[in-house]
């Protein structure tokens, strides 16, 4: 009962940590890109970025109106009742930050006002013999979201058919889904763990490098390519386009090329926690190493 | 604003808003449309007025709306809708972010109106730029496609990214993209 409640309280604390202020890695990205910029428009672009995430957090108000849809990742120790008390935590999240109600019916539109319904938040939960629970939030916004993509590539396409699809859909996103963008990337698997690979990777801090030396190679060669297309800020012209390239993958069926898109504005948003079984709670915005 | 006021703006000035303003997204703009086709009035007279691309985070306080976050959202879900929303009511700026596609352009410059582009995610900015919610119609559709009344001042900083002669930075932009992504591909090794 008391851990019920205790996963409801940290899942609040999450979601107020998670759209109030931004982790520390896409802080220094967005300063460094201001820094860098040479496009006028462009660093008033940033500027307003960075003096609006600093109005946030100092008022502990959400940076952006568009809260997103409460995604949380759930792994390590199991709790009984977690899903009832997160989703508790959302509703109560949403009248006392507050959030946006985002949560709609598909059809209808209609809109409970709490960001709860059918499948309504999204959890995935990945058991494991830790002595923690860790819960990690990612608010996500819809403009961004709106622009994601799978593509079923041959597998004689190989590398450069997935260089050629994350350009092309970059590109075709142009300044929709607030640039500048973090790129997440899900290569294998089947197409639904494809784009969860893709989502997964946008949790990986933006200064810790990919395990993977030949991902890292191609993480870094997308990156350079796309910031070279001149979207820039909000799709208004400029050398950032992109904070970073993020790509996870899995095997794949031998007949099957799955590469997923997963776009993130630069409000990339996640915040952390791990309770452990003696009711402590430890917090991470960047998430734990 | 008058026709005359909208016509001087040129793309790539920045400008900040002080007046009216109403809010209307995706739903507003389905609704708006449906009502003017079945000869209804809106609730609001936006003839000369500025309609802002967003759904804002509101918050009850005393029985008085409270502004918590405003910005702007991506316009182009309204490209359908926009060239007849301009034709109907005759708004002479739309605030938003991403841009619109070309047939909203073309009403623009028929019917004189231009797009200011407002940092998107600038949420708490947004809020500060709004003195007053005056008041909100059409609820019933939730509180981000509501349709809000705000009042604001010093409201931005915008760019106007689209003018009422058709010039617009995205235009430009991608050309220079369409460029740079041949020569960027060439350097992934890939064909076209």
């Amino acid at each position: 009962m008391r851990t019920t409640k205790l996963v409801e309280d940290v899942t609040v604390d999450l979601l107020r940590m998670a759209v109030t202020s931004l982790p520390e890695d896409v802080l220094t990205a967005l300063r460094l890109a201001e820094k860098e910029e040479t496009n006028e428009i462009a660093r008033i672009q940033l500027r307003t970025i960075l003096a609006n995430v600093e109005m946030a957090d100092r008022r502990t108000l959400p940076m952006c109106q568009d809260t997103g849809l409460p995604v949380f990742f759930v792994s390590g120790r199991c709790i009984p009742h977690l899903e009832e008390a997160v989703r508790r935590g959302v509703a109560r999240a949403t009248s006392e930050i507050p959030l946006r109600p985002n949560a709609v019916q598909p059809l209808t539109r209609a809109n409970p006002g709490d960001n709860l319904g059918k499948g309504m938040p999204h959890i995935h939960f990945h058991p494991s013999d830790e002595d923690f629970t860790e819960i990690t939030v990612m608010p996500k916004g819809a403009g961004s979201e709106n622009m994601s993509a799978l593509s079923m590539l041959n597998p004689s396409q190989g590398a450069r058919g997935i260089k050629a699809f994350v350009l092309d859909t970059v590109v075709a996103a142009g300044g929709k889904p607030c640039p500048p963008t973090i790129v997440g990337v899900g290569i294998g698997g089947t197409a639904d763990e494809a784009m969860l690979l893709a989502k997964r990777s946008l949790l990986r801090r933006l200064d810790v490098p990919n395990q993977d030396p030949d991902l890292r190679r191609l993480e870094e060669e997308l990156k350079d390519a796309l910031n070279s297309t001149g979207i820039g800020p909000m799709g208004l012209g400029g050398q950032t386009t992109v904070l970073g390239v993020r790509i996870e993958d899995a095997f794949t069926h031998t007949a099957s090329l799955p590469v997923a898109i997963c776009l993130q504005c630069w409000a990339s948003r996640r915040a952390s926690a791990r309770i452990f079984k003696d009711g402590h709670v430890e917090y991470s915005k960047e998430g734990f190493r | 604003m008058s026709e005359k006021d909208v016509r001087q703006l040129k793309s790539g000035d920045t400008v900040t808003l002080d007046g009216l303003i109403f809010s209307g997204r995706d739903e507003v703009h389905i609704r708006a449309l449906e009502y003017a086709r079945e000869g209804r009035k809106l609730p609001y007279d936006l003839r000369g007025g500025v309609i802002f691309h967003c759904g804002p985070i509101m918050k009850k306080v005393n029985g008085h709306w409270n502004v918590v976050a405003a910005g702007p959202t991506t316009s182009s879900r309204m490209n359908t809708m926009e060239p007849e929303f301009i034709e109907r009511f005759g708004v002479r700026a739309i605030i938003g972010k991403g841009g619109m596609s070309q047939p909203t352009v073309d009403a623009m410059v028929k019917f004189g109106c231009v797009y200011l582009a407002f940092t998107g995610g600038a949420a708490v900015l947004g809020a500060e730029g709004i003195v007053e919610v005056k008041g909100v119609e059409w609820l019933d559709m939730g509180m981000p496609e509501a349709m809000w009344e705000l009042a604001v001042k010093g409201f931005g900083p915008m760019t106007v990214a689209i003018d009422a002669h058709g010039n617009s930075l995205y235009k430009g932009v991608d050309a220079k993209v369409a460029k740079n992504v041949a020569v960027a591909k060439k350097k992934l090794g890939l064909f076209g």
